[in-house]
């Protein structure tokens, strides 16, 4: 069990290296002066444009070889500095993030966790009532062939636009000011709920359609056959059936994370949602790199982090893992 | 590797995939079809199959000849603002008077591009390293298998956002560029777990002991075995192309100059078309992914029943 | 000869396929006798696993045509999954070809045993103390019940599902395939344990389905040797050995060499040309096309006949 989460974490840490040299590397290595086109697309006020030019000359330090360059971006970022935004200028990048992450999470945790919970049920329902098969699997694939913020817009029309039933943007009411009181959470809660539903429609779908795969797969193992071959009742060979195809869906989690936050970010700013994928699009109409590039090593910090929870519920459920007897499975 | 080990790796290959659509293909490595007569007996009578293909190849023509019905350009502003679909202009209209008709079926074209390409690159990629790394074992298998791991783990939309966001300018060839070079990874586990399986088998000794090389076992030996899989892992790679495309391109980040479906729906949000209603704006687009990546993924699971004889009905 | 434990008359079971039905089984019949020990022989694709599954469960594509079986005198449902339920473990058993994975790779075992038990309305606790002692025979060690599938060797499953199998003490047992995974010492081991088993009463009477003669005759008392979806010849062992009356017999024997010597991998397949198919069998007698011996009278099906006391041969050479 050690050597299988050391090598987990060896992968981990390797893939942040790797991450944040990309994420040095990037504007370095793209053709053209990093600084230059990032003031030339920055529509600053000429006083805080010569400030930012002083700021970021400080900042990418070009005249530095570039290893001093790269253990100043490690030591920034140790220190918690990702730079300073441009859009909000002179906000520092660290704290506009911290702001937005409570409202992607919001979004992300429930709808993942209740997506595959939910998903998990219904696949495996379906692979055993016929009619639950005719339904739920076609509506499963044509789910998981949705694009995010397809179903988010189409959601937002006729439940935000058409019924007005639910606000179209925002993360609370403009007319409220952000405070412990019922009215407040209602409103969070009303804001929350479409954004949060479209996620959990198009998650829902993928791992309907993998549990149903995976235990119509198990029950044709071996294991199943021998206990059928002994009269094992079909709830038993079931329930074994489920479990253990729990632990590819598992799998299948962990990696699917990266698409359910570019799923998040894209729901985000289809309802003005103030969380990253806001941050994202601002970023990008307003050329705010370090925000854009703060935004990538929080969402990669975020996944790996992810990915090491699982990791542990894996070992939980798979008894595989806990023995040492699993070679490969990374 | 054992026969369990490698279903396992292989259902935990997978899943990675587009979402879901993806375990179908888990059950292992498909024996080699009995012959081509077989499978086109199976593959012309699967419902699945045929249908998936009609609508793609429906959306296909549609991109082909739909650009010529027009004499104009997808970004040109030919008609009044905001119309609703009419006979002039069958989708209507842009709240700056584009056709949306023309839009669509040139975003058509940039969605099959992407896909074809990106899908491709990511198919050539990871097969290469996938087949070298299931042949070669020992250390270049450590090194590749660790690559492949990082590169797994990172989130591919953070990446491409960076970089998409520092190119001054974009086209779909770059983009689908991009996406091949990251969305690659699933297939070389995959891909690399089967190279496993089969090159301890006879076939494979014996092209060995007749002096063949690394290259030719591979080409000639082992990727024939496992094509039917590589043909549905390069389906679903098309598939998660297309909708990576159009997440990039919602988010600000695709093209520059043209159109395409993940543009059309930016543009429609960004513009406000929720708010008033122009649903001709943002519906077709959407429903275009939907239709050709879901009949890509109904397709898949035909043409897995075509080549799984387990799975076939009777 | 002792009492009867198993009676198996003229039965059919044939494969479902879309070109149409193969008639993996087509008319089969023969007795098993209370503590018997039979080896069922042939080419694989002869049907003989068929038959061994028919007893216990068909699978998915599998259908009862015809025929019966009788186990202790009732009548086995073997075309109904749910009434055979009942029997299962209990009364009709087996050791599947896959015991390497017949284990739920994700508990432990004695969790599967007692989950297994109980599912049966059998108290776990009731059979642990048994359970330990087969264990200690077989030469397992308690500790295994603590431990998952994956930890054990080829050898440890093997003889561990041949423990859970026989658990119940059933009637007829189904060993098929047994020691095809395993290597030579642990094939000795399995073969010796399933004659314990049945000196003990653990199990009345076994069928052991093999590719392999001369394990069977090592451990056997009567074979059966199937061929083509029939049976072309049951006599006990020594008989079937030395004397037997089956062109087909003959040449598997002909093509073992020094039978009895050692356990040997020579497989069955040393016999020039291939089984008809059983989409659509060739009238007559099947082994006609491969037979050295065939004339006219072949064109017609030979019956399986008894040509001396517990001998039945089909063929018109025979008789």
């Amino acid at each position: 069990m050690r050597q299988y989460f050391q090598r987990k974490l060896g992968i981990y840490v390797l893939t942040f290296f790797v991450a944040v040299t990309i994420d040095w590397m990037i504007p370095r290595f793209m053709p053209g002066d990093p600084v230059q086109t990032m003031l030339s697309r920055a529509s600053l006020r000429p006083e805080a444009a010569q400030s930012m030019q002083a700021y970021l000359n400080s900042v990418f330090g070009l005249d530095m070889p570039l290893w001093r360059q790269y253990l100043n971006f490690w030591g920034g970022l140790l220190r918690g500095d990702l730079g300073i935004s441009v859009w909000l200028f002179p906000q520092p990048v660290t704290g506009v993030i911290l702001r937005a992450v409570p409202y992607t999470l919001a979004l992300l945790v429930p709808a993942t966790l209740l997506s595959w919970w939910a998903g998990n049920k219904f696949g495996a329902l379906a692979a055993r009532r016929k009619w639950l098969d005719n339904t739920v699997l076609p509506l499963g694939y044509v789910l998981t062939a949705t694009p995010y913020m397809w179903l988010a817009i189409l959601l937002a029309w006729l439940f935000g636009s058409v019924t007005g039933w639910f606000p179209l943007s925002g993360g609370y009411s403009f007319s409220l000011a952000p405070a412990w009181s019922l009215e407040f959470a209602g409103s969070l809660f009303w804001h929350w709920f479409l954004p949060f539903l479209s996620l959990f429609l198009v998650a829902f779908g993928g791992w309907a359609i993998g549990m149903r795969n995976m235990v119509i797969y198990e029950l044709e193992a071996d294991y199943a056959h021998y206990l059928e071959s002994l009269g094992a009742p079909r709830r038993l060979v079931r329930r074994y059936a489920f479990r253990n195809a729990l632990l590819p869906q598992l799998t299948g989690l962990a990696l699917q994370l990266g698409v359910l936050v570019a799923g998040a970010l894209v729901t985000e700013i289809v309802f003005s949602y103030p969380g990253l994928g806001y941050l994202v699009l601002q970023a990008v109409n307003n050329q705010d790199f370090f925000l854009l590039q703060g935004v990538f090593l929080f969402i990669v910090i975020g996944v790996l982090a992810a990915n090491f929870l699982i990791d542990i519920v894996y070992v939980v459920i798979d008894p595989r893992t806990r023995t040492g007897m699993r070679g490969d499975t990374a | 590797m054992s026969g369990p080990e490698l279903k396992e790796e292989l259902a935990v290959a997978t899943p990675a995939a587009p979402p879901g659509a993806a375990t179908a293909v888990a059950a292992g490595p498909v024996p080699r079809a009995r012959g081509r007569g077989e499978v086109l007996y199976f593959a012309r009578r699967n419902r699945k199959l045929v249908a998936g293909l009609a609508v793609v190849a429906g959306f296909l023509v549609v991109a082909a000849v739909g650009p010529l019905l027009t004499d104009h350009g997808p970004n040109d502003y030919v008609g009044p603002p905001s119309q609703p679909p009419s006979a002039d202009f069958w989708f209507g209209t842009t709240t700056f008077g584009q056709d949306v008709f023309a839009q669509f079926t040139h975003g058509l074209r940039s969605t099959f591009l992407v896909g074809v390409l990106g899908g491709g690159l990511a198919g050539l990629i990871g097969m290469l390293i996938g087949f070298t790394a299931g042949y070669r074992g020992g250390v270049v298998d450590e090194v590749l298998n660790m690559l492949t791991n990082v590169v797994l783990v990172i989130p591919t939309l953070a990446v491409l956002l960076i970089v998409a966001a520092y190119l001054r300018v974009r086209g779909v060839v770059p983009e689908a560029i991009f996406i091949g070079l990251t969305s690659w990874p699933w297939v070389a586990r995959a891909v690399r777990a089967q190279t496993f399986s089969l090159r301890t088998r006879d076939f494979v000794d014996l092209a060995r002991l007749s002096g063949a090389g690394g290259r030719a076992i591979i080409v000639r030996e082992i990727a024939p075995n496992m094509s039917s899989y590589l043909l549905m892992s390069g389906i679903l790679l098309f598939g998660g192309a297309v909708l990576l495309a159009a997440t990039l391109d919602f988010i600000g980040l695709g093209p520059t100059s043209g159109i395409s479906l993940g543009l059309m729906m930016n543009n429609a949000v960004l513009w406000s078309a929720l708010q008033l209603g122009m649903w001709w704006w943002f519906v077709p687009p959407g429903l275009g992914i939907t239709a050709i990546v879901g009949s890509l993924y109904i397709m898949n699971v035909g043409l897995d029943e075509v080549f799984n004889p387990k799975l076939r009905k009777l | 000869m002792s009492p009867v434990t198993l009676k198996v008359d003229n039965l059919q079971v044939w494969y479902r396929t879309l070109r149409g039905d193969v008639q993996a089984l087509d008319g089969v019949s023969f007795t098993v006798g209370d503590g018997e020990l039979v080896g069922l022989a042939g080419e694989s694709g002869c049907g003989k696993s068929t038959l061994g599954k028919s007893l216990i469960r068909l699978d998915g594509r599998m259908r009862h045509v015809g025929g019966t079986v009788e186990l202790d005198g009732k009548e086995l449902p073997i075309g109904d999954s749910e009434r055979m339920n009942g029997f299962r473990f209990k009364e009709v058993s087996i050791i599947p070809q896959y015991a390497m994975s017949a284990m739920n790779p994700t508990r432990r075992i004695g969790r599967m045993v007692a989950e297994l038990l109980e599912s049966r309305g059998v108290r776990f606790e009731g059979q642990l103390e048994e359970l330990l002692r087969r264990l200690e025979l077989v030469g397992l060690d308690p500790e295994v019940l603590e431990r998952y599938p994956i930890e054990l060797s080829g050898g440890m499953k093997q003889r561990m599902v041949m423990v859970i199998s026989t658990l119940l003490n059933p009637s007829l047992l189904v060993a098929d395939e047994v020691t095809s995974a395993l290597d030579v010492s642990n094939q000795k081991a399995v073969a010796e344990a399933l004659v314990d088993f049945r000196d003990r009463h653990y199990v009345k009477s076994t069928i052991i389905i093999t590719h392999d003669l001369s394990l069977v005759y090592q451990i056997a008392d009567s074979i059966i040797v199937m061929y083509a979806g029939k049976l072309a010849e049951k006599a006990p062992t020594d008989t079937l050995v030395h004397a037997p009356r089956h062109p087909y017999t003959r040449m598997l024997i002909g093509a073992l060499p020094e039978v009895g010597v050692r356990y040997d991998t020579k497989r069955l397949e040393g016999i020039p040309g291939s089984p008809p198919s059983l989409l659509d069998p060739p009238k007559g007698c099947r082994f006609r096309d491969r037979c050295p011996l065939a004339f006219d009278k072949c064109a017609e099906e030979p019956p399986f006949r008894e040509v001396a006391p517990d001998h039945a041969v089909a063929c018109w050479k025979a008789f």
